[in-house]
């Protein structure tokens, strides 16, 4: 018997399962700035450099001291919203994280708002064609448009749509003081790449689901019922269909920050990713941590969000002690 | 159990299915012109692929020049076909070094279990709370790029998702009986985890290798693309396009066929894991 507490329990377990994790990937983020390069000034500096110069840096960044109290003197600040200091601009970095991070969040949220629909569309329609060529080909396209690389569908998106057709802008850079809509216009053919990967599995959960629910009992007892074929859908097979899909597309809120690296950079977008990019270039490893230890915490608090969103939506555990 | 006769008999199954399978038909064709151009490259290209001449650059497709030239003048149809070569090599090896380590990794953590599970578990767990574009970009900003830190960035990366994957399957075969007889035989543990439960988890364990061959090949291309995969002089595709891009306004066949071949690689490796696992469903 579920009662609420239990889902209460359940959702405080998960809450605290991923601020472990968070902790974990702090450590194995620090790790890799700190510890893979050997020697954080002779990475920085270059091979060429003065062994005394070297000395000087690594002291002034404090890499000389032991790691454990590196590691805390760097946890504990970022947690007090000091993310360090960039080598690349001598500045803090914890501000151009936070402009990255809200651009991306366009960016993603368009793609977002695009795929979501369109995959659910798909997947539903795939599942009332279940076993059919049309089913066949749209799973078969849905995997094959998720393996194929955003700069490869980048390409092919500017060929078509920027140079070829010249309907929309080859990049994301708008001018100074753009407006929404403006802005919207140039995020177009960013988010379509993201579109097209995300596409298959928004809509295989979907078919699935959908399938699941279809040949479910309550769908059975709908039909025969004599509710139409529309109130059968809306009411009893979608409802239970795309609860899977909202914990999917958390997951991909997650892999998403790995597209944006290539898209941002490739479309002039000033993005947490393409922020990541030039920090790995510059080996600015302060930026570079906190750019990545940012993006696992927005993946951390979607997964948290989705788990909420999943409780509140699902019908069996909603009326349960209301 | 009829002994003897089922294996055989599913195998033959399998060799059916594989066959009447068009998708892994079409996808082992695709697979298989890609690799004769990685095996061959400069042999079976019309033209010199690193030769420049400089009194053609930039020439639209012709005749002459099927796919055009580069800035250089280079023949674009002979690099694209040498340009399978590096990427054909970095992406399996990066692959099968994932499937080696994750396998082990995840029959010790499966049938071993306790404290061990647990906490390579929670790692696990965390280094999937980031993109792998992101954890490959951060460890070569680290470790420096060459095609062997590829190859081992992307190894390790798939070690955690494969072992993930063999566990689960290991979990399963732990409670059997034949696990149960070879422990009250008295054999060790190492014996009955490879000798007992592998041949048991393979077959999951190539299925999951050539989801991972496709995903190996995103990222190498993607990688190169951003500067942090295989390195030039290479004619890898990625590189290509990175060089090529500034100019996709006036002269697209610089770029568009390159893309055209990254796109073809990944989707026929695709088509071939597709076909596979409906086999091993059989």
């Amino acid at each position: 018997m579920i009662t609420q507490s239990a889902i209460l329990r359940f959702l405080t377990k998960r809450a605290l399962l991923s601020l472990a994790t968070l902790a974990i990937l702090s450590i194995v983020v620090f790790l890799g700035g700190q510890l893979l390069p050997g020697d954080v000034g002779r990475a920085v500096l270059g091979p060429l450099a003065d062994a005394r110069a070297v000395a000087v840096f690594n002291h002034q960044v404090g890499a000389d001291r032991p790691l454990v109290i590196q590691y805390w003197d760097w946890i504990s600040h970022f947690l007090a919203g000091d993310m360090g200091t960039s080598f690349t601009f001598r500045a803090p970095v914890a501000p151009f994280i936070g402009e990255a991070l809200v651009n991306s969040l366009k960016l993603a949220g368009l793609a977002f708002v695009l795929v979501v629909p369109l995959g659910i569309a798909g997947g539903v329609w795939a599942a009332m064609h279940v076993g059919r060529l049309g089913d066949r080909g749209l799973v078969l396209l849905g995997q094959s448009l998720g393996v194929v690389p955003e700069f490869i569908s980048s390409i092919v998106l500017i060929l078509i749509f920027g140079v070829w057709l010249r309907w929309l802008p080859m990049s994301a850079d708008w001018p100074e003081g753009a407006g929404p809509l403006t802005q919207l216009r140039y995020l177009i053919l960013p988010s379509l790449p993201l579109v097209l990967v995300f596409f298959g599995y928004v809509a295989r959960v979907a078919r699935v689901g959908t399938i699941e629910a279809l040949d479910a009992d309550y769908t059975r007892t709908a039909i025969l019922k004599g509710l139409s074929t529309g109130q059968v859908m809306r009411r009893h097979v979608l409802r239970n269909a795309l609860l899977p899909t909202i914990t999917v597309v958390a997951s991909l809120l997650g892999y998403l920050a790995g597209g944006l690296v290539v898209i941002e950079t490739l479309f002039h977008y000033r993005g947490i990713g393409a922020l990541i990019y030039a920090a790995a270039r510059a080996k600015d490893f302060p930026m570079l941590e906190a750019g990545v230890l940012t993006v696992g915490a927005v993946y951390a608090l979607a997964s948290v969000l989705a788990d909420l969103l999943s409780a509140a939506l699902n019908p069996r555990l909603r009326t349960i002690g209301a | 159990m009829s002994a003897g006769i089922a294996p055989v008999s599913l195998a033959r199954e399998r060799l059916n299915v594989a066959l009447r399978s068009s998708t892994l038909i079409a996808g082992l064709a695709i697979l298989t012109f890609w690799i004769v151009c990685a095996l061959l490259g400069a042999r079976i290209a019309p033209q010199d692929p690193y030769a420049d001449n400089l009194l053609a650059t930039l020439a639209p497709p012709s005749p002459a020049h099927w796919f055009g030239t580069d800035q250089l003048g280079r023949d674009i149809l002979s690099r694209v076909i040498v340009g399978a070569r590096d990427i054909l090599i970095v992406a399996p090896l990066a692959t099968l070094l994932g499937t080696v380590l994750g396998t082990c990794l995840g029959l010790c953590i499966g049938y071993l279990r306790g404290a061990l599970d647990d906490v390579v578990s929670r790692v696990i767990e965390a280094v999937q709370a980031l993109p792998l574009v992101i954890v490959a970009l951060m460890a070569l900003a680290a470790v420096g790029t060459s095609n062997t830190t590829v190859v081992l960035v992307i190894g390790f990366v798939f070690t955690p998702l494969i072992a993930r994957t063999v566990r689960a399957a290991v979990l399963v075969e732990s409670d059997l009986d034949y696990v149960a007889a070879a422990q009250l035989r008295g054999d060790g543990a190492l014996a009955i985890m490879f000798i007992e439960i592998l041949p048991n988890v393979l077959p999951i364990a190539v299925v999951e290798m050539t989801v991972r061959l496709g995903y190996a090949i995103f990222f190498v291309a993607s990688l190169s693309f951003i500067g942090f995969g295989i390195q030039p002089p290479s004619a890898d595709w990625g590189i290509a396009i990175a060089e090529n891009y500034s100019l996709i306004g006036s002269y697209w066949w610089t770029v568009l066929f390159d893309a055209g071949a990254t796109a073809s690689l990944v989707i026929g490796v695709n088509l071939v894991t597709d076909g596979m696992s409906s086999v091993f469903e059989t």
